[in-house]
């Protein structure tokens, strides 16, 4: 291996109003290595390689590229430098083909020379084993056929530094070994990769060396072949971390709501959901694993009543509630902690105190035109306190709390509310261990009390492990329901694809 | 006969909204939702009947037009772009700065028409071969220069858009304003360039007005044309193409009612003169009911862009 180093970074600092989000941070990439970057939430990653691409510029310290002290005060300077870096939401634009994205930025020419393009994208796709239509558009893309578009756009620019910001977040099994093969060749070509993920066996999987980052300060730069997952997770917390998550074996199963045969068809006369049956059981995590966008958003809003469903029935104690409104149904016991994308889209108002975010839920059951704050004021100080939710108050804006005490916030609201059916989707995307399994806990302790819970999940080594059963759905259609213990990542990734598998199915024991 | 001469009239009326919605066009494109068009437009109007009131050259004019229209452009460049203000609020702002800006700079044009010489200038021309071809040439071969300018600009733009490397920046620009930074493209310089242009597409229409439709000053030259314009942008889908074909319907829809005058027709004169009104509102309803992702509107319209945004 060529031990040029490519990129250093020397006592970088970095601060966003009165928030000190890097300090006097050290880190360096090698020729032909792949490097990890690990840190919790807010431990200053985006930001520090984010300075890298030229989006921010450091307050002070100084970078090194191949030896040479740099500015990189623009993007523009970034990739002059061959500095290619894949955000974690994608920087493509969806109305454009993917040759249309590879481009943007070029100043070689004056006119687009479409055919001489697709060619040249086709010669650089082949020799790194990508594939690629270069006139699909974004928008009809899987979220995979994305991200190849991101790397191709980065590969076309000649880049020999590639970062990447939790590129594997909404990949499926499949679609990340086909990634790090393409960073293993990248590698091996010379190139320096850096990348970012919370998913500490991805690190040990492809990575060859790791920086850990912690509160913003470099806490130890280590060679993968000499640490290991739980190492890590202690220099990234900064204590010892019990790294397993516990499946509670409870006994009163019962079933409690049935979905029967439920189509949904959306605005575009597509099936989100086709034809999808199951039976979610009091004191059981049911998992829902599947791609991104394979009807899980549908499922949910679907049994919360925000979603019209076409045909079929839902089942809650003996009574159909397709058809009755949100209200009606959380008055019935189901509530859904909706935790979207941004986090902060369905779920919470972001400008608002927590205060006002308990009474949003909670307003109707009050008497009079004028509000009264007191017991939500009560409640909250009562959750900050039961779920140790780090704020500086109780009417701070919950925007300006960190994602995982956002969650805390959100899940707090909805199990407070002492639902017998819980709906979580993604409650855990984008938080760092610690407040994972933090969450994990919690849904652990409602299990425990017999709530039923519905788990829309990405990791899977995380469905497998807290889960009791997994329903697989692919394209709208439930491709299988395996018994969590009995199954591996292999069979959940080809049901994922498409593949039915039921032989698993065990029948509902009353 | 008639119709032939009421479709190249319909041309002709059509020409200061060609114009003014080539420069929404380009604007929108580049993610500014100017809705200042009305008052770009008066600018460009009042201050191109002066200068050619002044100087009797037509170049001058139009200059002095572009320029005009290009300054309201730059007011509401600096307000959104550098200041990142509401999009929105500023273009109507800037429809009442205008129409204030052509009152005041028109009292003493009140009633005084363009001089002899600018309106050869600005005669019809029978352009060769073109204007010979049967039916179509009368209709689009026949018109004066203004016209002529009004499809080279709109193919220029439209070759510009699709088919250039600057061109593709801008509609990255406007549509994720986040990717283009991130691929290096500048996003202020493009938006300010293309809004200036835009803003000084806008004065060319409002000088046509006042220059050559009429051709004398009157207040309130435009009477809602720019407001017709920002709706023409989304029924030609943002493309300069079928903008032209936008711009020639509703030039028409804007004059039939004084054709039809002729007929003796027992509808009141009220309804009719509300007709481009009325297809406008059904256009936005049309085209709020018709979502597609290609045709639809750039998708970072309206928003300013901050690099650091958290």
């Amino acid at each position: 291996m060529n031990t040029n180093t490519l990129i250093k970074m020397e006592n970088i600092t970095k601060r966003f109003g009165t928030v000190l989000a890097n300090k006097n941070i050290n880190f360096s990439v090698k020729q032909g290595e792949i490097h990890a970057l690990l840190g919790e939430n807010g431990a200053g990653k985006s930001t520090l390689m984010n300075m890298l691409s030229g989006i921010y510029t450091p307050d002070s310290g100084s970078i090194f590229i191949r030896d040479q002290k740099v500015r990189l005060s623009s993007p523009r300077h970034a990739i002059a430098a061959g500095i290619g870096m894949i955000h974690q939401h994608f920087k493509l634009v969806e109305a454009l083909s993917a040759k249309e994205n590879v481009i943007a930025g070029e100043k070689k020419q004056f006119f687009l020379h479409s055919k001489k393009l697709s060619a040249r994208i086709k010669e650089i796709s082949q020799s790194f084993g990508l594939e690629l239509d270069p006139d699909k558009k974004i928008y009809t893309m899987s979220v995979g056929e994305k991200q190849t578009v991101e790397i191709l756009k980065v590969l076309y620019r000649g880049a020999d530094i590639l970062i990447l910001d939790e590129p594997t977040a909404v990949l499926t099994a499949q679609e990340t070994v086909q990634l790090f093969s393409i960073l293993r060749k990248m590698k091996n070509a010379g190139c320096g990769v850096i990348i970012i993920t919370h998913k500490l066996h991805e690190v040990m999987e492809v990575s060859d060396r790791v920086t850990v980052l912690r509160k913003g300060e470099t806490v130890a730069t280590v060679c993968t072949k000499e640490t290991t997952p739980k190492a890590l997770t202690d220099l990234m917390v900064g204590r010892s971390v019990d790294l397993s998550i516990q499946r509670i074996e409870t006994t009163h199963k019962q079933s409690i709501l049935e979905i029967k045969e439920v189509t949904v068809v959306d605005e575009e006369k597509v099936k989100v959901l086709n034809n999808v049956s199951f039976t979610l059981r009091t004191g059981e995590i049911l998992g829902v694993a599947g791609v991104a966008g394979s009807g899980q958003k549908a499922l949910c809003e679907a049994i919360a009543g925000l979603q019209k469903v076409n045909s079929g029935k839902i089942i809650y104690e003996e009574e159909d509630i397709v058809g009755k409104t949100p209200k009606e149904i959380i008055q019935k016991g189901i509530s859904m902690s909706f935790i979207p994308e941004d986090r902060l889209g369905m779920g919470l108002v972001a400008s608002m105190d927590m205060v006002d975010n308990l009474i949003l839920k909670e307003y109707q059951n009050q008497k009079g035109f004028v509000l009264d704050r007191k017991p939500a004021q009560k409640k909250a100080e009562h959750l900050i306190h039961k779920l140790n939710i780090q704020t500086p108050g109780i009417h701070h804006p919950v925007r300006q709390l960190s994602g995982g005490n956002i969650q805390k916030v959100l899940l707090g609201r909805e199990i407070d509310l002492n639902p017998r059916v819980l709906i979580t989707v993604y409650p855990v995307r984008g938080l760092d261990v610690g407040s994972s399994y933090m969450i994990y806990d919690l849904l652990n302790e409602q299990k425990m009390l017999g709530v039923a819970i519905l788990y829309v999940g990405e990791d899977l080594d995380v469905l497998l492990e807290l889960c009791d059963r997994i329903l697989v759905l692919c394209d709208g259609r439930v491709t299988g329901i395996v018994e969590a213990h009995s199954t591996n990542k292999e069979q959940l990734g080809f049901m994922m694809a498409g593949e039915e598998q039921w032989e698993q199915e065990v029948e509902v024991v009353d | 006969m008639a119709l032939i001469s009421f479709f190249a009239a319909a041309v002709v009326a059509g020409t200061p909204l060609l114009f003014a919605t080539l420069g929404e066009i380009l604007t929108e494109k580049s993610g500014n939702l100017n809705l200042g068009v009305e008052g770009m437009m008066l600018m460009g109007a009042v201050v191109g009947f002066q200068v050619g009131i002044m100087t009797q050259n037509p170049y001058l004019a139009l200059i002095g037009a572009m320029g005009a229209g290009g300054l309201g452009a730059i007011i509401y460049g600096f307000l959104t772009i550098t200041l990142r203000a509401n999009q929105v609020v500023t273009g109507l702002s800037l429809t009442i700065f205008g129409a204030g800006f052509a009152n005041y700079m028109g009292q003493k044009l009140i009633g005084q028409v363009v001089p002899e010489s600018m309106k050869i200038f600005f005669r019809p021309v029978s352009l060769p071969v073109l204007g010979d071809i049967p039916y179509i040439g009368a209709i689009f071969f026949r018109q004066d220069p203004f016209v002529y300018l009004g499809y080279i600009t709109a193919i220029v733009l439209g070759i510009y858009l699709y088919h250039t490397q600057y061109g593709l920046h801008v509609r990255v620009v406007g549509e994720n304003p986040g990717a283009a930074d991130a691929s290096g493209v500048s996003v202020s310089m493009y938006k300010y360039i293309h809004c200036v242009v835009g803003g000084a597409l806008c004065g060319l229409g409002g000088a046509y007005l006042s220059l050559v439709y009429v051709p004398a000053w009157q207040e309130n030259v435009t009477a809602g044309r720019g407001w017709i314009a920002v709706a023409l942008v989304i029924f030609a889908a943002w493309n300069p193409y079928k903008a032209l074909i936008g711009a020639c319907f509703f030039g028409g829809l804007d004059i039939v009612g004084f054709r039809l005058q002729a007929f003796d027709l027992k509808i009141s004169q009220y309804i009719i003169n509300m007709l481009p009104y009325i297809v406008t509102i059904c256009v936005l309803i049309i085209a709020s009911v018709r979502k597609s992702k290609e045709y639809g509107g750039p998708k970072g319209l309206g928003i300013p862009y901050f690099r650091e945004e958290r």
